[in-house]
C-alpha cells in the first residue's frame, strides 16, 4: 500500500493512495498562493497600478521591467495569475481509478487532473461539494476571464534570471508548472465525471475496495473518506469540524478501528479560536461603521460568510447597526445565498428543523428581504446606483489579486477611517496587501478557521484509536514562527508518519487475509468434524475462481467422460490434478498411554526423556527414537520400514483423521 | 409557659404520638424544638414536666410504641436532651426513661436505628444533656461512648460529624470538672470517659486504615479549636508524637486533615508550652507533596507568632511553583534563590509537569494563597516585590502563549497553561493585589505591557478580561503622580492613550458581559480621574463618551444599566459633551437627562431604571449643573416618574432622592441648627461634603445651590417640598406593599415631622376639609385602594396629617418581620394542629 503525496499544502491536499490493485485520488486542492507574486487585476483602469515602474536588476539591466513591477519594495509579476498544480510527474495520472473528493475548497484543480492527464476515472462527491466547487470555480474564471490581459509573462520563470530575482519570487517553487486558470468549458467538462454520492453510501470499487463519504462538519457537503476491504480500513480525514456551525456534525464513530488515517485539513491559524475572532470581527465592523468609514470583507462566495451573515444578523440591530447596508458582490453570490438554503439535509439539526416549520434555515433570507443584505453580481450595473456609504461590502477574491475587491482596496485604500477585514486564512494578509501599500485604510486580521485544531485531534485520535496515522509533515512540529510550542503539533503513538510533496510512502501494515466465498452446493458437501469444542475441520477439494478481486471457491468440475472424439482438449478445460489426499492428522498424543500401548505390542526396554519442545521416546533394544512434539512425531529408526510402519501406525491409533 | 400554649399541649402530643397523623412538616418540628430551648432557657424544665405531664407520657409512648415515624423518635431524643440537660430535671428522667431512650434497651438496638434521621437525634440529644457531671455517668452506665466511636464512620456524613463533635465534647466535660486548673495532668489522673476517648483516638491515629485517621484528626482539630482547658497541652504531648509518626508514611494519609490539626494546635495554646510543634508543622511542610503543603503554608503565614526560621520555610513553600515557572520560562539562567531563596524545586517541578489539572491546581493555589497574604500585616518581610510582579506577568503569558521559554520545561508548561483561563483569572486577580505595592520600573512597565496585551487579545474570555480591567484598575489608580504635579504621570498618558482604542472596541463587543465590563471599568476610571486633566483630554479625543452614550440603547438590560451609570458618571464631570463646543458644555447634558428620564419612564427592565434613579440621586447631591438650574422640576419629574415604577428599589431609590432633596432644603438629617433653614448656601459645609465622593467634580459644589429655593423659613421650603409633589410621593410609599418602601418613607416623613417641631410648624390647619379629605384619602390607600390622587397640598395640610398619623406606631409595626404574628408558639401548635385536622375551626394558613 503507497501513498504519493502530490500536494505540499495541508489544508490542500492532492495525494493518491494506491490500495488492493486500485489507485485512489484523495482530493485535488489547488494551491492558490502563487496568485500573491503577481500583481492585482484591476475591473476599473487603476493608475496607479498600471503606473508602477518596471523592476530593473542591480546593474541597471531592465530587460524584465516590461513583466515585473516594482511596488513599496516589492516586486510583482505583471501578467495573468497562475496556480500552483499538484505534482503531476510523480504517479501516472492516466492510472487514477476513482477521485474522492472531501470539500468544495479541495476540488479546485479537478480540470487540471480530468481535462490534460488522459484521467478515464469517475470523481465521486457529495451534491453541496459539486454544486458549490462548481459556483467557487465559476467566480474563479469570471474574475480573470473578465480582465483581459494580453500579457503573460514567462521570462522571469527562466531558472537562472529567477535565481536572480528578489524573494519571494526567487523562493517560489515549481514555477515552471504554474499554469494559468481553465476556462468554463474545462470546468464543465470536469464536472460531467462527478459521480454524486450521499454520507454513508457504500461505494464498491471494482470489488476490491469500498468507499463511504462521512460527514466531516466542516462545509456543506464535506466529507471524510473510509476506505476500506473486508481486513483493511483506511480513513482519509481532511477538513474537519467539532465546532457547531451550519453543516452537519463531523461522523467520528465510523472513523475507530482504522489501520490508518490520513490527517490532512487541519486549522491553517490554530492559536485563533474562531469564536473570538467572530467576536473581534464583529467589534471591528461595529467600530468602522460607527466612525462613518467602510468595511471590506475579502471572502470566498460560500462557507464562512453563511455564519458571519449569521452572526450579523443577531448583532446588527444590538449595536445600532440596523440603517448600514451590507453588500455582497460576486457573480455567483445570488447562486451561493439559494444554495444555501435548498440543502437542508446536510446541514446541522437546528437549520434542518427549520425547515419544517417551513422556515429558511439561514437567516440571511430575512436580511435580504427587509434589503439589509444585498447582492449583486459585480459592481458595473445596479450596484453602482444602490451604492451607499458607510457600509459593509463582502467580496472576493480573498487573495486581494482579483475580483470585485481590487476595485475597493483601491477606492478605500487611502482613508484610515475605512477597515478591511480579513477572515479567510488561506493567504497571509501582510503580503495579500503589499502590492495595496502604502495603504492607510486600518486592517483587521480575524482569520476563521473552524477546522479541528490540536487538541480537537488530540482528543479524536485518543478515541477512534488508528494503528498509524499519517499526515503533512507541517503537522509533525510546532510552526516554525512559535517553535517551542510543543502544543501546535500532532501528539500521538506511535509518532505520526508524515509526508511531503512529491514523496511516496509506504504505508506501514501488510494485507493478511482475503475473503473467499464458497459456493452453496461446495458447502454443502463438507462434512465438518468437531476436533475441540466449537472448532470443526473439513477438507475441501475445489476451484478458487478469482474475478474483479471476488475470490470464490467452486465444485471442482466432474472427472471429464472420455469422449473418444479426437478434438484436442483446449487448455481452459484441463481439469486439475486432483490426487488422492493423505488424510489429515489431529490430536495429541498421551506419552504415558503411548508407552504402554508400545508395551503392549512388544516393546520392551522404553525410555522416555522430556525435551523442551515435548518427548523423546527411545526404544533401546530397537535403537530408535520416537520424537514428539507439538505439530510433529518423528519416527527415526535404522532402515527398518517394517518397524516404522508399525510404530506410525501405533502413532496414528491417537490421532483423529480426516 | 403561656397558659393557652399549655391548653394546646395535651392535644398536641396525641397527634406526635399517633402513627396514624403522621406530621407532614419538617420544620414544625424544629420550630418547636427552638420553641422549647426557649421555654426551658427561661425556667425550670422540671417545673414544665410537672405541669405539663402529656410531655413525659409523649415521651414513653414513643418508646412503647413500634410504628412511629423515625423523624417523631428523632424528635422525642433531642426534646428528652432538652429537658435533661438541667441537672434536676436529668435526676427526674434520669431513673427510667433517660436509660431507656439513650441505652441498648430503645431505639439503639431496635429497627428504626438504621434510619439516619434516629442516629442523628440520638446524637443531638445527648449533645444537649451532656451538661452535667452526672449526664457523665449515664453515658458510661449505657455505654454510649462505644456506640458514638462506632458512628463516626457513619455511612451519613451529618451524623458521623456529629458524632465527632459529641466526643469533643464529652472530652471536654470529662476534663473540665477533675482537670480543671491543672496543668498537663498525666494520663492517669484523667477520668475514666476521657481515658477511653483519648485511647480511642490513639488507636485510631495508629490505624492504617485512612478514614479512621481522618476521624481521630478531626475530633483533635475541633478540641484544639474550641476546647481551651490547660489539659489541652497534656494531650498534645501525649498525641503529638503518634501525629508525627504519621508524616513517615508515604503518602502521608489524611494530609488535609493533618494540616487542619496542626493548623488549630498552632493557634491554640500549646505553642507556649510546646516548642517541639514548630518542628513538627516544619517537618511535615517538607513531608507533603507541593499541592497539600500550600494551605499549610498560609496558616504557618498568618499566625501571629511564629519562629522566623519557619515563616521561611512556609514562605519558600508557597513561592515554590512561581519559582519554578520564573526559572522555566527565563530567557538565560537567572540569579539563584530568585524568589527569596526558593530555587526550583524538583518534586514541584514533577507537579507541574505530571498533568494539566495538577499544573493548573498548584498555580492557581499559589497564587490564591499569595494573593490572600499580600494585604495581610504579618505577611513575610522582606517581600519579594519585583520577582512576584516577575512571576504573575511570566504565567499570564505562558497563558497567552506570549511567552517564548527557551527551556525545555518552559516548554511543556507553555502547552500545558496556554489558553487556561482558570490560572488566567488567577494570575490577574493576583496582579492586581500587588498593585499595593511599589515595584521597579521595569517590572510595572512589564504590567502594563502584559494587562494591555490581555485587554487587547481577542481570545481573552469574558471573565478574564472582566478580571483584566479590574487588575488594570488597581493598578491605574495606584500609579504614583508625578511629584509636583497633580496631574498623572507620562507613563499612565501612554498607557490611556493605547487603552482607550482598546475599551472602544470592546464596547462594541458582540459579548455583553465584556461590554459590561468595558462600562464598569470607565465608570471607576471616570470616578476617579475625572478631574485629571490627562484624563479629560485622552477620553474627550476617543469615542468612548459617544460609545457609552449609544449604549443607553443596548438590548441587554444589563449594559444599559451600566451605560446609565458610566454615562452619568462621565456627565458629573462635564465629559459627554461634544469636544468641538466646550464652551457650551450643557447642550449634550441636557439631552442626557432628558433620555435618562426617558429610561426611567419607558425601560422594561427594572437594572437600568434603577441605576437612573441612583445617578439621579448622585447627581442632586453634587449638585450636578443640569439639575441645579431648576432642581424643583427636577425633583418633581424624577418623583413623578418613580412613584409609578412597578419596581421597589426604584421607588426605595426614590425616597433616597427625596430625602437627598429635603436635606438641602432643609439641612442635613441631625443638623443642629434647623430652624435657618439650611438651604445649601448656609449648610455646614462639612455635612455637605461628606455626603459627596471623594473626588468631587470640581466647582460642582457651588453649582449644587438651587436656587429655585431661596433662603426663608420652614413654610416655604414646605411650599417647595408641595409643589414637587413629594407628599403625595411619600404618602404613597408609606403604604407601600414592599415594607423597606415603607419603611424609608416612615422615616423620611419623621424627619421632616421632627424639623417642623424644632422650627416651629406653620400655620396649622387641622380642621380644614383638605385635612380630612387628606385623611381619607390616606385611609384608602392602606386599605389597598390607591387610585385617588391626593390633589395639591397645603402644607399646612401636610403638617396637620403629619401628626395625625402614628409615625412611630407605623415604624414600630414595620420593623416587626412580615411574619411575626404567625411565629408564636401558640400560632405553631395551633397550625400543626390544624394540618391533622383536630382543630377544624382554626382557619389559620401560615405555609
Amino acid at each position: 500500500m503507497k501513498l504519493y503525496c502530490l500536494s505540499g499544502h495541508p489544508t490542500l491536499p492532492c495525494n493518491v493512495l494506491k490500495f488492493k490493485s486500485t489507485t485512489v485520488m484523495l482530493d485535488c486542492g489547488l494551491d492558490m498562493t502563487s496568485t500573491l507574486n503577481f500583481l492585482p487585476l484591476p475591473l476599473v483602469q487603476s493608475p496607479r497600478l498600471s503606473n508602477l515602474p518596471g523592476w530593473s536588476l542591480k546593474d541597471g539591466n531592465a530587460f524584465l521591467d516590461k513583466e515585473l513591477k516594482e511596488c513599496s519594495g516589492h516586486v510583482f509579476v505583471d501578467s495573468v495569475p497562475e496556480f500552483c498544480l499538484p505534482e503531476t510527474e510523480l504517479i501516472d495520472l492516466s492510472t487514477v481509478d476513482v477521485i474522492l473528493i472531501s470539500n468544495y475548497h479541495c476540488m479546485m484543480a479537478l480540470p487540471y487532473i480530468t481535462e490534460h492527464t488522459g484521467f478515464t476515472g469517475t470523481v465521486y462527491a457529495t451534491e453541496p461539494t459539486v454544486q458549490i466547487g462548481r459556483l467557487l470555480m465559476e467566480e474563479l474564471v469570471n474574475f480573470i476571464e473578465r480582465v483581459p490581459k494580453a500579457q503573460s509573462a514567462s521570462l522571469w520563470k527562466n531558472k537562472d534570471i529567477q535565481r536572480l530575482l528578489p524573494s519571494p519570487l526567487k523562493d517560489a517553487v515549481e514555477v515552471s508548472t504554474w499554469r494559468r486558470c481553465y476556462t468554463m468549458q474545462e470546468v464543465n467538462s470536469a464536472l460531467s465525471k462527478i459521480q454524486l454520492v450521499g454520507y454513508s453510501q457504500k461505494i464498491e470499487l471494482f470489488g476490491a475496495v469500498q468507499v463511504t463519504p462521512l460527514s466531516s462538519g466542516y462545509a456543506l457537503g464535506s466529507s471524510n473518506w473510509i476506505i476500506q476491504s473486508h481486513y483493511e480500513k483506511v480513513s482519509y480525514v481532511s477538513g474537519s469540524s467539532l465546532l457547531t456551525t451550519h453543516p452537519q456534525p463531523m461522523d467520528q464513530a465510523s472513523l475507530k478501528n482504522s489501520d490508518v488515517l490520513i490527517l490532512t485539513g487541519l486549522t491553517q491559524i490554530p492559536t485563533a479560536n474562531p469564536d473570538s475572532m467572530v467576536g473581534e470581527f464583529c467589534s471591528n465592523l461595529a467600530l468602522t461603521v460607527r466612525n462613518g468609514g467602510n468595511v471590506l470583507v475579502p471572502c470566498y462566495p460560500s462557507g464562512v460568510i453563511y455564519d458571519l451573515l449569521e452572526c450579523l444578523y443577531q448583532y446588527i440591530d444590538s449595536a445600532g447597526l440596523s440603517s448600514i447596508p451590507f453588500y455582497f458582490i460576486s457573480p455567483v453570490a445570488n447562486s451561493s445565498l439559494e444554495f444555501s438554503q435548498i440543502f437542508a439535509e446536510w446541514l446541522c439539526h437546528n437549520k434542518q428543523t427549520k425547515v419544517y416549520l417551513p422556515e429558511p434555515p439561514f437567516p440571511h433570507a430575512e436580511l435580504i428581504q427587509t434589503n439589509k443584505l444585498k447582492h449583486y453580481p459585480s459592481i458595473h450595473g445596479d450596484f453602482s446606483n444602490d451604492f451607499r456609504q458607510p457600509c459593509v461590502v463582502f467580496t472576493g477574491h480573498p487573495s486581494l489579486r482579483f475580483g470585485d475587491v481590487v476595485h475597493f482596496m483601491e477606492l478605500w485604500g487611502k482613508s484610515s477611517l475605512n477597515t478591511v477585514i480579513f477572515t479567510e486564512p488561506d493567504f497571509t494578509y501582510l503580503e495579500a496587501l503589499a502590492p495595496y501599500q502604502p495603504l492607510a485604510m486600518k486592517c483587521i486580521y480575524c482569520p476563521i478557521d473552524t477546522r479541528l485544531n490540536f487538541i480537537q485531534v488530540s482528543k479524536l485520535l485518543k478515541e477512534v484509536q488508528p494503528l498509524h496515522v499519517v499526515c503533512p509533515e507541517q503537522y509533525t512540529q510546532p510552526p516554525p514562527a512559535q517553535s517551542r510550542r510543543m502544543d501546535l503539533m500532532i501528539d500521538c503513538q506511535p509518532p505520526a508518519m508524515s509526508y511531503r510533496r512529491a514523496e511516496v510512502l509506504a504505508l506501514p501494515f501488510k494485507r493478511r487475509y482475503e475473503k473467499i466465498e464458497i459456493m452453496p452446493e461446495l458447502a454443502d458437501s463438507l462434512v465438518p468434524m468437531e476436533i475441540k469444542p466449537g472448532v470443526s475441520l473439513a477438507t475441501v477439494s475445489a476451484v478458487l475462481h478469482t474475478k474483479d478481486n471476488k475470490h470464490v471457491l467452486q465444485p471442482p468440475p466432474r472427472p471429464a467422460q472420455p469422449t473418444g472424439g479426437k478434438k484436442r482438449k483446449r487448455a481452459s478445460d484441463d481439469i486439475p490434478d486432483c490426487k488422492v489426499l493423505k488424510p489429515l492428522l489431529s490430536g495429541s498424543i498421551p506419552v504415558d498411554q503411548f508407552v504402554q500401548t508400545l508395551e503392549k505390542h512388544g516393546f520392551s526396554d522404553i525410555k522416555v526423556e522430556d525435551t523442551a519442545k515435548g518427548h523423546i521416546v527411545l526404544l533401546q533394544e530397537a535403537e530408535t527414537l520416537i520424537q514428539i512434539e507439538e505439530d510433529s512425531t518423528h519416527i527415526i529408526c535404522d532402515n527398518d520400514e517394517m518397524l516404522r510402519v508399525r510404530l506410525r501406525d501405533l502413532v496414528l491409533k491417537f490421532l483423529q483423521k480426516f | 409557659m403561656d397558659p393557652e400554649c399549655s391548653r394546646l399541649l395535651p392535644a398536641l402530643c396525641a397527634v406526635l404520638a399517633d402513627p396514624r397523623q403522621p406530621v407532614a412538616d419538617d420544620t414544625c418540628l424544629e420550630k418547636l424544638l427552638d420553641w422549647f430551648t426557649t421555654v426551658t432557657e427561661a425556667g425550670s424544665s422540671l417545673l414544665l414536666l410537672q405541669e405539663n405531664p402529656c410531655l413525659v407520657e409523649l415521651l414513653f409512648h414513643v418508646l412503647k410504641s413500634q410504628d412511629l415515624s423515625s423523624r417523631i423518635l428523632s424528635f422525642s431524643l433531642r426534646l428528652a436532651g432538652i429537658f435533661a440537660a438541667q441537672e434536676d430535671c436529668f435526676q427526674y428522667l434520669q431513673g427510667e426513661l433517660l436509660p431507656m431512650l439513650f441505652g441498648e434497651a430503645g431505639p439503639l438496638g431496635g429497627a428504626a436505628w438504621t434510619a439516619p434521621a434516629v442516629r442523628s437525634g440520638w446524637i443531638q440529644g445527648l449533645r444537649t444533656l451532656a451538661q452535667h457531671p452526672s449526664a457523665l455517668r449515664l453515658l458510661a452506665a449505657c455505654g454510649a461512648v462505644d456506640t458514638i466511636f462506632s458512628l463516626q464512620g457513619d455511612s451519613s456524613l451529618f451524623v458521623a460529624s456529629a458524632a465527632g463533635q459529641l466526643l469533643v465534647h464529652i472530652l471536654d466535660l470529662a476534663m473540665r470538672g477533675p482537670a480543671e486548673g491543672r496543668c498537663s495532668p498525666q494520663a492517669c489522673d484523667w477520668p475514666a470517659c476521657a481515658q477511653k476517648i483519648v485511647c480511642h483516638i490513639e488507636d485510631s491515629l495508629c490505624s492504617i486504615a485512612t478514614p479512621q485517621v481522618t476521624q481521630a484528626l478531626n475530633v483533635l482539630t475541633t478540641v484544639f479549636g474550641h476546647c481551651h482547658g490547660l489539659w489541652t497541652q497534656g494531650l498534645w504531648v501525649r498525641l503529638s508524637p503518634l501525629v508525627a509518626r504519621l508524616l513517615e508514611k508515604d503518602p502521608v494519609p489524611a494530609s488535609h486533615s493533618l494540616v487542619d490539626l496542626l493548623l488549630s494546635v498552632a493557634r491554640s495554646s500549646v505553642p507556649s508550652s510546646d516548642r517541639g510543634l514548630w518542628e513538627t508543622l516544619a517537618q511535615t511542610l517538607s513531608h507533603l507533596s507541593p499541592t497539600q503543603a500550600g494551605p499549610l503554608a498560609l496558616g504557618i503565614l498568618k499566625l501571629q507568632d511564629c519562629p522566623q526560621a519557619l515563616r521561611t520555610q512556609a514562605f519558600g513553600v508557597l513561592l515554590q511553583p512561581l519559582a519554578c515557572v520564573l526559572e522555566a520560562a527565563a530567557q538565560a539562567p537567572g540569579p539563584p534563590g530568585l524568589l527569596g531563596g526558593a530555587a526550583g524545586d524538583p518534586m514541584t517541578v514533577d507537579t507541574l509537569l505530571c498533568s494539566k489539572s495538577a499544573c493548573v491546581g498548584l498555580l492557581c493555589c499559589a497564587l490564591a494563597h499569595l494573593g490572600l497574604l499580600q494585604p495581610l500585616p504579618q505577611r513575610p518581610s522582606p517581600w519579594p516585590q519585583a520577582p512576584l510582579l516577575g512571576a504573575a506577568v511570566t504565567v499570564l503569558r505562558l497563558c497567552s502563549g506570549s511567552a517564548a521559554p527557551t527551556s525545555d520545561v518552559g516548554g511543556r508548561l507553555c502547552a500545558i497553561l496556554v489558553g487556561c483561563g482558570r490560572v488566567q483569572r488567577a494570575a490577574l486577580d493576583f496582579l492586581g493585589a500587588l498593585s499595593q505595592g511599589a515595584g521597579p520600573q521595569e517590572s510595572v512597565t512589564q504590567v502594563f505591557s502584559v494587562l494591555l496585551e490581555y485587554l487587547m487579545s481577542p481570545e481573552s474570555s469574558s471573565m478574564v478580561l472582566k478580571k483584566a480591567f479590574q487588575a488594570t484598575l488597581r493598578w491605574l489608580l495606584s500609579s504614583p503622580k508625578t511629584p509636583g504635579c497633580c496631574d498623572l504621570d507620562p507613563r499612565t498618558q501612554l498607557f490611556l492613550r493605547e487603552l482607550l482604542p482598546v475599551l472602544q472596541k470592546r464596547l462594541c463587543s458582540p459579548c455583553w458581559e465584556v461590554r459590561d465590563s468595558g462600562l464598569e471599568f470607565l465608570t471607576q476610571m471616570t470616578r476617579h480621574w475625572g478631574g485629571q486633566a490627562g484624563f479629560r483630554q485622552a477620553l474627550l479625543a476617543s469615542e468612548v463618551p459617544e460609545l457609552t452614550k449609544q449604549l443607553l440603547q443596548d438590548p441587554e438590560s444589563y449594559v444599559r444599566a451600566s451605560a446609565v451609570t458610566a454615562t452619568g458618571q462621565l456627565s458629573s464631570w462635564g465629559l459627554l459633551a461634544a469636544p468641538a463646543s466646550p464652551e457650551r458644555p450643557g447642550a449634550q447634558q441636557k439631552s442626557l437627562l432628558v433620555e435618562l428620564l426617558h429610561v426611567l419612564c419607558a425601560d422594561s427592565e427594572g437594572f437600568p431604571r434603577r441605576a437612573v434613579m441612583q445617578v439621579f440621586t448622585e447627581w442632586l447631591r453634587d449638585g450636578h449643573a443640569d439639575v441645579a438650574e431648576d432642581p424643583e422640576r427636577f425633583v418633581a419629574r424624577v418623583l413623578q416618574a418613580a412613584s409609578r415604577d412597578p419596581d421597589w428599589e426604584v421607588r426605595a431609590q426614590g425616597l433616597e432622592l427625596a430625602l437627598v432633596f429635603l436635606g438641602q432644603l432643609l439641612g442635613p438629617r441631625g443638623s443642629h441648627c434647623p430652624c435657618a433653614v439650611a438651604l445649601p448656601e448656609t449648610a455646614p459645609p462639612g455635612a455637605l461634603a461628606q455626603a459627596l465622593p471623594e473626588a468631587a467634580p470640581p466647582g460642582t459644589l457651588a453649582q449644587a445651590l438651587p436656587e429655585a429655593a431661596p433662603p426663608g423659613t420652614l413654610a416655604q421650603a414646605l411650599q417647595v417640598l408641595c409643589r414637587v409633589q413629594l407628599f403625595e410621593f411619600a404618602f404613597r410609599a408609606l403604604f407601600d406593599c414592599d415594607r423597606p418602601v415603607a419603611q424609608k418613607s416612615c422615616d423620611l416623613l419623621l424627619f421632616l415631622r421632627a424639623k417642623a417641631a424644632l422650627c416651629g410648624s406653620p400655620q396649622e390647619a387641622g380642621d380644614s376639609p383638605n385635612v380630612a379629605s387628606v385623611e381619607a384619602t390616606l385611609q384608602r390607600w392602606q386599605a389597598g385602594e390607591q387610585g385617588q390622587p391626593l390633589g395639591y397640598l397645603e402644607p399646612g395640610a401636610v403638617m396637620a396629617v403629619l401628626r395625625s398619623i402614628d409615625l412611630e406606631g407605623l415604624r414600630d409595626t414595620l420593623a416587626e418581620s412580615s411574619d411575626h404574628v404567625e411565629k408564636s408558639p401558640q400560632s405553631l401548635l395551633q397550625d400543626m394542629l390544624a394540618a391533622v385536622g383536630v382543630l377544624g375551626e382554626n382557619e389559620a394558613d401560615c405555609y
